[in-house]
């Protein structure tokens, strides 16, 4: 059947570590597969502009402001990396903004949480982007190739800020009683939701056998925690900070850090909207995209014009 | 562990008080920081991804181009003094809504896409000019910093010059919106025009004649206006006061913002 050689064809590719590109044929379930993933990373990324974005005009030093615009500005642009790639796959920006506003697409559940104190900026950077980068790296040879390509991009801006995260925390850490205070804090309110950015355990999560089997993921959610896990364990220690987990340890035998139970009703409820900042984030997404309506109208009816214009200059 | 930051009265105001060199890269780095902070609200909240990505690069600029004048004002402090401690950030955070210098238009609020983008162009049109005969200046070190923030300001000229037009010539709900926003914003116009005393006293230095630059802003605004639709005010451009330190009330909550850490933990580094 033609069917059949179709999808056979498609996975000897992915097995020979073809890339897929835009034009070649794949399974519908493989395309809605990544719109929904892609759609959902680059939600990700502008909603994750609003809990950094809410330190901006706070920023302790001149120094800091900076470097937290530029973050929150590189954010935006792998919102627009993502939006592209998706958009190969046959859907457009607006319909995907549509999703995300009507609640329908997901984004990722960590931005659902508040950034109290100044010292957030530090832990996203270290623990939100090093979660991210954990899950993207992998991604840079994900079989879809806009997707890929895009993750290339996207990773080396993630490293760099996890990098000034952590030399935020560093400097916090070395600073007066209520820095330090500060640091711990914020360590503490972000590291369970971190490591729950790698979803579900593998065996809740029906969904890793086909991507696997795609090349879409490379690693399962519970390989990637680990590894997480792992580094933080001990990068955590230059900080002269603990995590908040009593039952972390190293096990010799596994070669791993061993670590406590997830509190995983905890995370369903964010997942499900009733995270602490879940109505805030989407509500200030739409009214952004709601005020901003009739500028694009405007910048819209403008490029109308002038392209209806464009002919008599020439002539003239 | 890194310097305790002291305070700005005292010594380091006295400082200033007595050099007008120094009042004018306060009144340059004050105008930079308070537009690029009004512009940095918009991060995150744009009506176009792209025009967000914009307007943090344009407030990144003006953060970048406050910097640079304000350590060039710090240096220059501490070499009066040596035995004081001044950063950029002493300047930016420690000190008053009365020390501030920039112009009263930088520091209203934002408003919608129309008065923000306007404002952006009422100041970079004017900025323009302003770093063009600053790169002229005596003082190297002063023009060096023109000459590198001129290559940014160029940018948010078109930028904001294509939103004017693209708003004024848009839709009919635009064109009203810029209208209103410039009503609101026009009599604000006039103030980095006259002035002030440090210019006055450093005019020799910067090279900067205002009367010329006003002829030549008229220019601009002519051109463009008629681009967009818009008529140019003839009413005076009446308020002023930023520049001598007399402020409207929104600097004291963009600042009560922007100094929150610095004055909630004295003498901490970040
Ligand atoms: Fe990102
Ligand atoms: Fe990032």
């Amino acid at each position: 059947m033609q069917w059949e050689s179709s999808e056979a064809r498609f996975q000897e590719k992915i097995d020979q570590e073809i890339k897929i590109e835009p034009k070649d044929w794949m399974p519908e379930k493989y395309r809605q597969t990544l719109i929904r993933q892609i759609s959902q990373h680059a939600h990700s990324e502008c909603v994750g502009m609003l809990p950094e974005a809410n330190w901006i005009t706070r920023a302790p030093s001149l120094r800091r402001k900076a470097i937290l615009i530029a973050k929150v500005q590189d954010e935006a642009g792998h919102g627009l990396y993502l939006y592209s790639a998706a958009e190969t796959l046959g859907i457009s920006r607006d319909e995907m903004y549509d999703q995300l506003h009507s609640g329908k697409a997901k984004y990722s559940s960590i931005f659902n949480y508040p950034t109290l104190t100044w010292a957030d900026m530090g832990a996203i950077g270290w623990l939100v982007d090093g979660a991210a980068i954990m899950n993207q790296v992998p991604l840079c040879r994900t079989s879809y190739g806009p997707y890929a390509r895009a993750m290339v991009r996207i990773c080396k801006e993630e490293s760099f800020h996890q990098r000034q995260g952590f030399e935020l925390l560093l400097h916090l850490s070395k600073g007066n009683e209520a820095q330090r205070r500060m640091c711990q804090d914020a360590i503490n309110r972000w590291w369970w939701p971190s490591i729950m950015m790698f979803g579900p355990t593998d065996d809740a999560s029906p969904n890793t056998q086909q991507s696997m089997k795609w090349k879409i993921k490379r690693f399962t959610n519970d390989e990637l925690r680990q590894k997480f896990i792992d580094v933080c364990a001990e990068q955590v220690k230059f900080l002269g900070m603990t995590l908040p987990d009593p039952d972390l340890k190293w096990n010799e035998e596994r070669g791993h850090y061993d670590f406590g139970t997830i509190n995983w009703e905890e995370f369903w409820q964010v997942i499900g909207g009733n995270g602490p900042c879940n109505q805030q984030r989407l509500d200030t997404r739409k009214k952004a995209w709601e005020e901003g309506a009739w500028v694009r109208e405007a910048a819209a009816a403008y490029a109308e014009k002038k392209k209806a214009r464009t002919p008599v200059q020439q002539i003239a | 562990m890194s310097q305790t930051m002291i305070q700005y009265e005292g010594k380091i105001a006295q400082i200033v008080q007595e050099d007008p060199m120094l009042q004018f890269l306060l009144y340059a780095g004050d105008n930079a920081l308070i537009t690029g902070h009004r512009c940095s609200e918009w991060c995150g909240h744009g009506p176009i991804l792209e025009q967000d990505i914009a307007i943090s690069n344009i407030a990144l600029d003006y953060i970048g181009a406050a910097r640079n004048f304000y350590q060039l004002a710090a240096t220059r402090i501490q070499a009066k003094d040596p035995s004081l401690e001044v950063t950029e950030d002493t300047l930016a955070y420690l000190r008053d809504a009365w020390d501030f210098k920039n112009l009263l238009i930088a520091e209203l609020p934002n408003g919608d896409w129309a008065q923000t983008t306007i404002r952006v162009y009422f100041i970079s049109s004017f900025q323009w000019l302003f770093y063009q005969q600053l790169t002229q200046s005596s003082d190297a070190d002063v023009a060096a910093i023109a000459e590198k923030t001129l290559k940014e300001v160029k940018y948010h000229l078109r930028w904001s010059r294509e939103w004017v037009i693209r708003l004024g010539d848009g839709t009919e709900e635009s064109a009203k919106r810029l209208r209103q926003a410039l009503t609101f914003l026009w009599p604000f116009t006039g103030e980095a025009f006259k002035e002030a005393s440090y210019e006055t006293a450093t005019s020799s230095a910067t090279t900067i004649q205002l009367a010329k630059l006003h002829e030549l802003w008229k220019q601009e605004l002519q051109e463009v206006f008629a681009e967009a639709g818009l008529e140019v005010p003839t009413q005076q451009a009446f308020q002023s006061g930023g520049k001598t330190g007399k402020h409207t009330e929104y600097l004291g909550y963009i600042l009560a913002e922007m100094q929150f850490l610095q004055r909630a933990y004295p003498g901490a580094s970040w």
